[in-house]
This record gives C-alpha cells, structure tokens and sequence, in this order.
C-alpha cells in the first residue's frame, strides 16, 4: 500500500505525516505537490497539518482550490482512504468531503496539548485496530478546531455513526465533543488530533498507530486477500 | 517624500538634520572625513543605521571582546548570522538569541512576532534547519492593564509566528519585576541542525557573480527599526509605530523552504544573509566587506510593495521575510527555478565588484557610493565611563537578610503563586511546542529536549537569567546566569557545549549602567570559561529605559547541550515509590534578591547569593556521569524559590509525593537561593554507587506513592504539609488568575 502526503504551500506537519508512515508503520510514502493532477498511483491520501496559504483568510479556504484537490475528490469517490489531518480536516470541510464547519477555539486562544479521544466506533477503516470506548492520548495543536455543524446534520452524523473519535474534555468547543468524523461511505475521515504525533513511546504516546495501521488492514484484506 | 524634496547635502550638514537619524555631530565629520565630502541624504541614511549601536556595537564592542569565543567543537563563532557547534558525526548545531524589545514595548504582536521571524532567518541563512524556538521574556508586575496586554499579545504575537512556520517553540522563561514595566524585554532564540557540508556564510566573493534578491517585496515599513532600537523609550516612542515591521510567517516558511532547497541543491548559491535590522543596506555592506569586495546595485530592480519609494526608503526598509544572496555569473536561472516553484519574487539587482564600495543607483542616477567597510566595519568604537553606582556598595554593607516566618506551609503557597514560579502553561499551551514530532521533554522541566532523528542523539536547550541577582551584584549574577543555565541542562541529561548571549541593559551612556554592562560581563566570561562553555553568538540590546528609568541588567543566557544517548534524558518528576531524594549543595539563609524577599518587602537589596565555580563545575561533572551511568531517576536544579519550590515542581503532575527530613535551620534551608544545588532522586539500588560519584549528595527523603508533600525537622516535627491539589491549585492556578482579575 502506497500513501500519498499531500504538501501545500504552508503545510508544516507533512513530515511528521511521511515519518510516522515511513518509520513507524513501515509502509510506502511519497511527498505530492499541491499543483499534482494525477494521484493514481497511490492507495491512501493523507492531508498534513498545518497552514496552508498562510489561512489568513479562513484555514483551508485556499487550498480547497488547489489542483490536487480535484484529484483527492476524485480518489475519495473511487473509495481510497482519504485522512485529512488538522488542517488537512479543515480543508476537507472547505471541500465538502466532509460535512460542517470549524470556528475559533473557544477560549480564542491557539491550544497545544496531550488530548485523551474516546474511540466511538470502530467499524471504519481507520480504527478496526482499536477496542470500542477505548481511551488514548493523541496530541491536538489548533487554533480553529471548534467543530459546528446543525442539529440536522449532526442527527445525520450520530445515525450513520460517522462520529469516530470525540474529546473526553472538550478543549475547544466543539460540538458533541467531536473530534473526528467521516464521511457516510466511511473512507474519508477528518480530525483535529494530531495521529501522526502519537506514533512513539518516547514523545509521550504511541496511540495514533493503530490508525495507519487500521488503514492498511484494510486495504490489505480488500485488495491483497481478494487477489 | 520625492527625490526632489529630499534635503541636500549642504541641508543636511548645515541644519543638522543627521541628527534625527541618530549621528552625532562627530560621527558626521568621521563620516565626512571617510568619503571625502559631504554625504547626501541616501548615504546619510545608509550610514546612520550601520553605525547604530544595533548594527555596529559600537559601544558595547569591548565588553563583548571579554567573552570567551573558542573551543574545540566551536565551527563559527560571533560575526555570522548565527554561531555552529560540532556535534559529531558531520552534524553541528546552529544557535543564536536575539532581541525585539523596543519593537514589542509599542506594538507588541507584531514585535515579538517579527522578532521570531527575524532569528530564524539568521539560522536557516547558515544553511541549517531551524529545529526548535525558545524565548525569554520579562514583563512589569502583572497588576495594570497595559502589563497585561503587553504579555497577553507577546505570547500571542511568538505564538501566532512559530505556530504557523511549524517550527516548535519548546522552552523559554517568563519573569515579572517592576523594572520592565514600560520596558518589557522580548529575546527569541532559534536553534537549528546542520551537515557540516552544508555550511553557508554571508559573503559577497567573486567579481562578477550576481546579487539576488529574494521572498517578500520592500514597503516603507521598518524604516530606521534599528536606530530606534539604539534610542531609549518614552511617550513620544507611541509615534516611533510606524518603525515596527509586519510579519507574514506564510511568506517566511516559503522563502525558508525555498532558501533550503537552494542550499541543499545548488551549488551555484555563493553567499546568502537575512534582510534583518538595517535591510538591504546590512546585507548588502556586511556581505561585500566580509569578502573584501564591493558591490554595485540598480534600485530600480528591487521588488517594491508600494509606488514611488525613495532610494532611502527602500535601503533602510525594515520589511521582514527577505534575503540577499550572492550567485555565480551565469547561472542564476537555477535560483529563479526554485523560487518560481514556491511562487516567490527572485530578481538579480546587482553584481559583486572589485572595488570595495557599495554603489546605489535609481532612475539612472548614482544615489549613494561609499566604502563598504566605512558602512560595515568603520563605526567608531567608545568606550564609556565607568562608574560603581551608589546603591552597590549600600547593598554590599548591609547586614544579611532574613526574612520573618509564621508559617512555613503558606509561605510555600504564596511562593508558588508568585509568577515568576507560578506555572507558564498558560503561556506554553499556547505554542505548538510539538510540531516536527521531536520534542521528547516539553516545556516546563528545566530544559526542553529535541531528539535527533535517525540518531541516537538529542539536544537539550534553555535560556535562563535571574536579572535580580545581577542588580545586586552583576558579576556574581552573571556567573550564575550561566551556570544555571548550565545546571539545567546537566540536569536533563545533556553535555553544556555553548552559549548565545542577549545583553538587555539601559542606557550605556550612563556610567552606572556601563557598569552592570561591564562587570556582568566579566562575571559571564569566568563562568563560561570554568564550564567549558564559549559564546559563540549573540546580541546586544542597550537603551533599555523608559522615562530614565533602566530595566536590571539581564544578560539572558541561551545554552545548548548534547545528549548522547535518548535513554539518559532525565526530567524533574519524581519517579518511583521508595526512591531516595538527594540534596547536592548546602543551604544557607542566602535571601539577597530572593523571590521570598521580594515577595515579603516588595523589593529586593543586599548580596547576592555566593557562588564558587569551582564547586559549581565539579557538581556538574559529577552529575552528569551520574546520569550517563544511568544511577539517577530525577533532577532538578533548585532555583527561585529554594528548596521547598523545587521539591514541589518535583511532585507537581501528581503520580506519587515525597517526604523530607531537614536537619538544618529550616527557612533557609526551605527557602533560601543558594546556589549549586541540584535535588535528585536515585533508586535505593544504586545508593552506594551514586554516593561515590556525587561526593556532596546529602539524602533528605524518600519518594512516596502517596501525593503531596511532607517535609519535617529532625525531631521529626512538621514543618510543612501540602496536599497536591493545594500546591496545583497555587502554582497553576496564578497566571490564568491574575490575568482575568480587575487590578
């Protein structure tokens, strides 16, 4: 399985990403420019964090337009797993991959910090490896990680059970204390905790593994077993 | 203001209008003397900021000659944007401190903020990649509402910078006095990573090769930021705004990115320097004389942001996020490649030349040539009176401190509470402290540690300086600004290999505070010299006055050290149940410029607390082998507060308590600031083998798993009793508190 890290003008986590990939998981990892029009050849997409085009305007606002989008739309409707992080979650909401919208942190401030998520659900792709309530540490770093969404579309959300993670001790306002989602079909899941900084025992936490790990799985037991 | 309008020549020398720029009447002649007429307006300008105290040193060059600069893993030492240390394997690390106070004292969002911007292009201009910011920050009490503000928008302004660039800021200190009320003191510190082979220096070599300007176009903002940096503050400063730059860290990340690639890619990249204080003039001179060459440039050429700007305007233009860099003839299309690709302005201004001049032209016309090394090298240097100010020798006369104690259990609360202990999480949680997936100890241990990946390596950093003890004494508080400094990173497990320096005085004019200057340095130099630790860059902040009144000397030390090997990273936390609590260093009634003196009489006098580096540097050795041997579980060094704060911090994220039994006379032996004390915890196993190397250790307790904190006497009556929740409730509580309460 071979992943994609998306590199906007302005990403600064896509390191991290490619690392926790490349060291930790062990799987195939290639860096892509925004202006890339092609995405074929890979199996999974991730969207670093950071900010992109600076997000003075709104975060993500300008990379929705970005060329490569086109393609990550493209690769999320073909059923590739799509995994947009922090900022990566905020431009996949600007997309419309996911449904909602983020606001300032609560407190109005930018918030760094070790974060306890419960795992609510564990029939996606991204967290098979994890146990059902399951409580694990994964850093957040975000200064518009307030989730909102109407109450339409979140009765919407709590039925196709599209809550995957939600904060034990909601940091920054989100509504239902979500902190990740995914969309209905279940392949693209955004969030604002930081997985890819949770992937060694010496920085504190090796809880976001299990994620990428999900990831390939998955993609294992849908592509590799079937052959 | 137009071409046509600017002052002639004659103007500027019969009315004196140099001195608006900040040139005194002699400096003006020297200039004179130098060109062999009178300078224009251009050249007036071009001069005036590189003979700036912020740019030229020119009165604090000799003390900094008192500071040791060499030593073994010293690769550059002061003189370049930043100062390298070998670190072994081709790798050496790139450090330097700098200072944005006069910038933050107006507008503090954007001066911090830029100050950020500002180191970090001295960093990646050396080559290297910025790895982790620290900062150092003073503030008046945080009573008024200003004060607030003022600490409020710094934090958000060094936040909103390095969070974006995705550079982790991951350590730093925050202090409070009522001498940096209207004066606070901004020092950001950039620390970054290097293969030797990639090594780059600001030089202009080579005739012929091209001059190149790149990342964000010139506007009128900064304009003479580095002359009024070398002025003191007062009420008319508010109008100095428009001297403060904007920072943009989206356009820094990708003129960083951009400057890498070349770096990494190209070796058709000869020379490069940041556009900092004093801009294109700096880079442009510094470069050129550095080389022993010249350089000529066509102004019409600059990227420009605004219509109608002057030659002045643009040469003394402060605006942040560029860089100058030096390119072989023929073969700038490979920089215009790169840069086209982070979509950034790349245009070729100008050519090195033989003739050591700088040679301006703009709409056809020379408008400004003079030698490089009259703008570059030929400040004059001063060298200011002297004089032991009266209260020094009052101070020293008086009899020693000691403070009145009726409880030993609140006075630690209150201590606690004070916010120059108080936890900094609210000021820490703010910055993205863990971005680059590196950093193995956060802020809020002693020092902050960033492993090295794909080695085994980290490196251990800090910046630290108790301006109090320098006013008392500033050659003793200098000695212990570096040696804590030093016994912070001892204390995380990490070699000392050098330091960065930020001298933050008043104005130097005074003798009084020429003084401070001088002897402060001189107590800095026999420490750095004892503890193997050379300054190998820094900067130097002076004026730092508002309304005649100076901040205390604060000659912020920033030190970084190697950690061989990730396992022997050590943090302050107590750790395991049954562990035995180590003092090191005895503790004497030493209250001069203590945090509990000036909590009980709001001020501070007497001596400073006594240090012997002689003693200093065997505890730290020993220490250190210590925790190489893998014998110590904790360490901590103990610091404002005394003993019973550090032991606090120590049990302070709740997971187990201690008990301690003291035999000596207890409030100096609770609260005293002696100095050279480090507590420690070993496990009851490696007892006898820790005793043997760390000759001083004194055992004063046991880790308990129950939490809080217990301490008695040695008849076993309590002295103090504190649960968790009391001591967090003090310390972390304090900030948040004081900041939304109606003064």
């Amino acid at each position: 399985m071979k992943f994609a890290v998306i590199v906007f003008p302005g990403s600064n986590c896509d390191t991290d990403m490619y690392h926790a990939v490349k060291d930790e998981l062990g799987a195939e990892v290639e860096y892509v420019w925004h202006d890339a029009t092609n995405l074929n050849q890979f199996d999974g997409i991730l969207l670093p964090g950071g900010f992109s085009y600076g997000d003075y305007l709104r975060s993500g606002a300008i990379a929705q337009f970005s060329n490569v989008m086109t393609e990550v739309v493209k690769a999320a409707r073909e059923g590739k797993p799509v995994l947009g992080v922090c900022n990566g979650f905020q431009i996949l909401l600007e997309t419309g991959l996911l449904p909602g919208a983020m606001r300032r942190n609560e407190s109005l401030k930018f918030i760094c910090q070790p974060e306890e998520l419960v795992v609510e659900n564990t029939s996606t792709i991204f967290t098979t490896q994890y146990e059902k309530g399951e409580v694990i540490s994964v850093p957040v770093a975000h200064g518009e990680g307030n989730y909102y969404c109407d109450k339409d579309t979140l009765q919407q959300l709590k039925a196709n059970n599209q809550i995957v993670f939600t904060y034990r001790n909601n940091p920054n306002g989100s509504v239902e204390n979500i902190a990740g989602i995914t969309n209905e079909e279940g392949n693209v899941l955004g969030m604002m905790p930081h997985p890819e900084r949770a992937v060694d025992e010496l920085l504190g936490s090796k809880d976001g593994l299990k994620l990428f790990q999900s990831i390939v799985k998955s993609w294992r037991e849908r592509y590799v077993a079937a052959k | 203001m137009s071409l046509q309008n600017e002052p002639t020549s004659s103007q500027i020398k019969e009315q004196k209008l140099y001195r608006e720029m900040g040139l005194s009447d002699s400096e003006f002649e020297l200039v004179e003397k130098i060109i062999g007429r009178s300078p224009n307006w251009t050249e007036t300008g071009l001069f005036s900021v590189m003979w700036s105290e912020h740019c030229s040193y020119k009165n604090s060059k000799p003390v900094l000659s008192k500071f040791p600069t060499k030593g073994e893993r010293v690769l550059q030492g002061p003189g370049e944007g930043a100062g390298i240390v070998d670190i072994g394997d081709g790798q050496a690390v790139v450090f330097k401190i700098e200072s944005h106070n006069h910038p933050s004292a107006i507008e503090p969002y954007q001066g911090a903020a830029t100050g950020v911007g500002g180191i970090i292009r001295d960093v990646f201009s050396m080559g290297a990649r910025p790895i982790a910011m620290l900062n150092s920050l003073r503030f008046g009490e945080l009573e008024s509402p200003r004060v607030k503000y003022l600490f409020e928008q710094v934090v958000a302004g060094i936040a909103g910078y390095g969070n974006c660039i995705g550079i982790p800021t991951v350590g730093g200190e925050v202090q409070f006095d009522p001498s940096y009320e209207g004066n606070p003191l901004v020092n950001a510190m950039c620390v970054g990573l290097i293969d030797h082979k990639d090594i780059k220096k600001g030089q202009a070599k080579g005739a012929g090769n091209s001059v190149m300007y790149v990342g964000a176009k010139t506007g009128r903002d900064g304009i003479h930021g580095a002359t009024f940096a070398s002025e003191e503050l007062s009420e008319a400063s508010e109008e100095k705004r428009p001297a403060v730059q904007v920072g943009d860290p989206f356009m820094e990340k990708l003129v960083m990115e951009a400057c890498l690639e070349l770096i990494h890619n190209c070796d058709a990249l000869v020379g490069i320097q940041d556009m900092g204080a004093a801009g294109l003039t700096s880079s442009s001179a510094e470069m050129a004389s550095k080389a022993g060459m010249g350089i000529e440039m066509n102004l019409d050429l600059i990227p420009q942001r605004e219509t109608g700007m002057t030659a002045y305007e643009m040469m003394l233009s402060e605006s942040q996020e560029r860089m100058l860099l030096v390119v072989e003839k023929g073969r700038e299309h490979e920089v215009e490649k790169i840069f086209a690709k982070w979509d950034l302005d790349c245009v070729t201004v100008g050519t090195v030349i033989e003739e050591q001049v700088l040679r301006l032209t703009h709409q056809g016309e020379i408008v400004a040539d003079v030698p490089v090394d009259a703008l570059a090298e030929d400040a004059p240097v001063y060298h200011k009176p002297s004089k032991e100010p009266a209260y020094y020798g009052e101070f020293q006369a008086q009899a020693d401190y000691l403070p009145e104690i009726t409880s030993f259990k609140s006075t630690l609360l209150s201590l606690l509470k004070q916010p120059t202990i108080a936890s900094k999480e609210w000021v820490y949680n703010q910055y993205d402290y863990m971005v680059r997936t590196n950093t193995v100890v956060a802020p809020g241990s002693d020092a902050a540690v960033v492993r090295i990946r794909g080695t085994k390596k980290a490196l251990a950093m800090t910046t630290d300086c108790n301006s109090r003890y320098l006013y008392l004494d500033p050659e003793v508080g200098g000695m212990i600004a570096v040696a804590e400094a030093a016994r912070n990173l001892v204390c995380s497990g990490a070699q000392p290999l050098a330091v960065t320096d930020c001298l933050n005085y008043g104005n130097p004019e005074k003798p009084e505070i020429f003084w401070q200057l001088e002897k402060s340095a001189d107590g800095m130099s026999a420490a750095c010299n004892k503890l193997a630790t050379p300054v190998i860059g820094g900067n130097v902040s002076l004026y730092n006055e508002t309304n005649g009144v100076a901040v205390y000397p604060t000659p912020v030390i920033g030190m970084v050290g190697l950690i061989e090997d990730t396992k022997h990273i050590v943090t302050q936390s107590f750790k395991e149940a049954g562990d035995i609590i180590y003092l090191i260093g005895e503790s004497k009634a030493e209250f001069g410029g203590s945090e509990l003196q000036k909590m009980k009489e709001g001020r501070i006098f007497g001596k400073a607390p006594h240090i012997d580096l002689e003693v200093e540097e065997t505890r730290q050795r020993e220490i250190l082998a210590a925790i190489q041997k893998g014998l110590i579980q904790s360490a901590h060094d103990v610091a404002e507060g005394g003993l019973s704060v550090a032991l606090a911090e120590s049990v302070m994220d709740g997971k187990i308590g201690a008990s301690v039994t003291l035999t000596d006379e207890p409030i100096g032996s609770l609260f005293g600031e002696s100095q050279s004390r480090f507590l420690v915890t070993v496990k009851p196993e490696h007892q006898d083998e820790f005793q043997q190397l760390v000759k001083d250790a004194k055992i004063i307790g046991f880790v308990r798993s129950e939490s809080g904190l217990a301490i008695d006497n040695e008849q076993g009556e309590e002295l103090l009793s504190c649960t968790l929740q009391e001591m967090q409730d003090a310390w972390k509580g304090a900030i948040p508190c004081l900041l939304t309460s109606k003064a």
